[in-house]
């Protein structure tokens, strides 16, 4: 009995030893080695690309904070007059009509990308993960969407989606004045493009997936098999268990991926009527459209929050455990 | 024991008819997403290879009377494809080069001589790179407004509008993730190797040239192949950091063709189909480097 249920229950616990964590430190003696020219040229390595990382990216963090609590419009120089405490803030959650429209479409295209187009890619590589003719092939064709931009893939289903594309043709509609407008139409056109996102995101989930499948000891399944467990038990008992690393990258992936989503949207009708995200509007209110600098960096704030949540469990998962 | 041997047996001698049976499911059901998948792509080639008139006197779904390449000239021409195609390659071969240059240098750094820093500021790296850009976009517009570029780089003495503002920021991006790839994969070169050639006294400039970058080499080629995808791929910076429309890149730039620019259905399928060549036929002709690229970064855990 015990021999039964023994493998199963241990196998979670076999990745988490071992690894990086096992080589030993000795941080000091390796810098005696070097000499003062040495020193110079690892300064010069990590300090430019540093100050670039620094300046181009974490200043221009700190400071959407800033200009957040600002009504800036970049036109005359900022000064204490601009300050306006949280009233962004207000206007965002309260009146501003597109602020909640943007977070539903946030959220249901996290939901759509973790609840269907990520299932569907570990399916696919569970399915592709054995000998079998073909694998490589079948791989290749659920990774060519991968390559693509989300601007091209919102071009490529225009063809799909336009009134004289292949649905409407399909379903009937030739005539322009009967067709389905299923990228205009504010109720359907999030539902369009999400499938085309979610076309793109089944190949890289299955990718990744397939990458760690690969790296689960096979003594592990064999185990199991012998211990009578059949291909579904191996999975979720066994398989899915093993591969929790790699679950948190896609779950993290997929979470970014859904909170950066602005090519395609924008592509399509420049994230109005139906289509409004978190990204766009920030665009839109503070460059492209509006010069709303203050409001527009109220609206990167609430997404830059949101995003530390994956960054976070990102680099917590990645590095914490981890000796550099 | 006998509820351990029962279906350990089964797992044995599983008729051969049943696995042939699973195996036919099996390939039914890939062949079947295969085709759903594959299925947008060929259609937007099929649309590009038929004449607007045909589709509209027959409908989309038709048995096509004429196929030819016409459209695909006219996109080619009209939409001036071949000066955007060039503006890539302006941002991407330097962008993927001076990307992998630097990142290899932290990467060595990050991953054989344990300072204090080194996790911090990779974490400060990989951070960055994660960070959806619109988060940052309205100060680095700012930022890019207010800098001032030589007149040999930039046509109107700023950073913004520049290719070199392009290429500065893909660099400062992509640097992060390339980063955390290379230290992970130099972490498996014996530590030996470096320290040793240290120890001969070669300067650690020396050790990086000639011990490091060879032995990278596959993690290097494997990253330039995914860098130059995303770079190619790049939509939003050159959108925004890019007011001359003629400047933008190849993705950008499809910006451009959007709403009236095309009124013919089937010369904007012959477009599309022609801008999703390039990277489809990088990722064909090198999908090793593709997928190692990829996976590099997530499989360690």
């Amino acid at each position: 009995m015990l021999g039964e249920t023994e493998p199963l229950d241990a196998a979670p616990l076999e990745p988490q030893t071992g690894g990086a964590a096992a080589i030993p430190r000795r941080g000091r003696s390796r810098y005696s080695i070097l000499t003062r020219r040495d020193k110079t040229v690892m300064a010069l390595m990590v300090g430019v690309p540093t100050f670039l990382c620094v300046t181009l990216i974490w200043l221009p963090t700190i400071a959407s904070i800033g200009l957040s609590f600002t009504n800036w419009r970049g036109i005359t120089p900022l000064t204490d007059q601009n300050l306006v405490g949280l009233k962004n803030y207000v206007t965002l959650f309260t009146t501003y009509p597109f602020f909640w429209p943007a977070v539903i479409h946030n959220v249901l295209w996290l939901v759509v990308f973790v609840f269907i187009a990520t299932p569907i890619g570990i399916f696919l590589a569970v399915l592709l993960d054995r000998e079998m003719r073909g694998t490589r092939i079948y791989q290749s064709v659920f990774f060519v969407p991968v390559v693509l931009s989300l601007a091209i893939v919102g071009f490529i289903w225009e063809q799909i989606y336009t009134s004289q594309g292949f649905l409407n043709s399909v379903l009937g509609h030739t005539s322009s004045s009967t067709a389905i407008d299923f990228l205009g139409n504010a109720n359907l056109n999030i539902w369009a493009v999400l499938v085309a996102a979610s076309w793109r995101h089944v190949g890289y989930v299955m990718v990744l997936y397939l990458a760690g499948l690969k790296s689960v000891d096979p003594t592990l399944r064999e185990a199991a098999a012998i211990d009578g467990a059949n291909a579904r038990q191996i999975f979720f008992r066994v398989v899915f268990p093993v591969m929790r690393p790699i679950n948190i990258v896609v779950v993290v992936i997929t979470v970014i991926e859904s909170l950066r989503a602005f090519d395609i949207a924008y592509i399509i009708n420049r994230g109005k009527n139906g289509l409004e995200l978190l990204s766009i509007l920030i665009t839109n209110n503070s460059i492209s459209e509006a010069n709303l600098l203050g409001f527009g960096s109220a609206i990167a704030v609430v997404l830059l929050l949101v995003s530390l949540v994956p960054i976070v469990t990102f680099l917590v998962r990645t590095m914490g455990r981890d000796t550099v | 024991m006998s509820e351990i041997a029962t279906p350990a047996v089964q797992v044995s001698v599983a008729p051969a008819g049943r696995i042939r049976w699973q195996r036919v499911v099996l390939h039914s059901v890939l062949i079947s997403f295969s085709l759903v998948w594959l299925f947008p792509i060929l259609w937007t080639l099929f649309s590009a290879l038929r004449p607007y008139g045909d589709v509209i006197a027959d409908g989309a779904v038709s048995w096509p009377a004429h196929l030819s390449l016409d459209n695909f000239a006219t996109a080619w021409t009209v939409a001036s494809l071949p000066k955007y195609f060039v503006n890539t390659l302006i941002v991407a071969i330097p962008a993927v080069l001076i990307t992998l240059w630097v990142s290899s240098m932290l990467a060595y750094v990050f991953a054989r001589f344990s300072f204090r820093l080194n996790l911090f500021l990779l974490m400060m790296f990989t951070a960055g790179n994660l960070l959806p850009p619109q988060v940052i976009i309205v100060p680095l517009y700012r930022i890019y407004l207010a800098l001032p570029l030589s007149r040999l780089l930039s046509d109107n003495g700023l950073v913004y509008d520049s290719y070199f503002g392009i290429i500065l920021i893909h660099i400062v991006f992509q640097t992060g993730f390339c980063t955390f790839v290379l230290s992970n994969y130099m972490k498996t070169i014996s530590r030996e190797l470096t320290e040793a050639a240290l120890v001969d006294g070669a300067s650690l400039w020396t050790t990086y040239r000639r011990v490091i970058l060879p032995l990278a080499r596959p993690a290097l080629a494997a990253l330039a192949t995914l860098l130059f995808t995303f770079i190619y791929n790049d939509f939003f910076w050159a959108l925004i950091l890019m007011k001359t429309g003629d400047k933008r890149p190849i993705t950008s730039a499809l910006n451009n063709f959007q709403g009236s620019f095309f009124t013919d259905q089937n010369v904007l399928a012959a477009m599309s189909f022609i801008v999703a060549l390039p990277t489809i036929l990088v990722y064909l002709v090198l999908s090793k480097q593709f997928v190692r690229g990829l996976t590099l970064g997530s499989t360690k855990g």
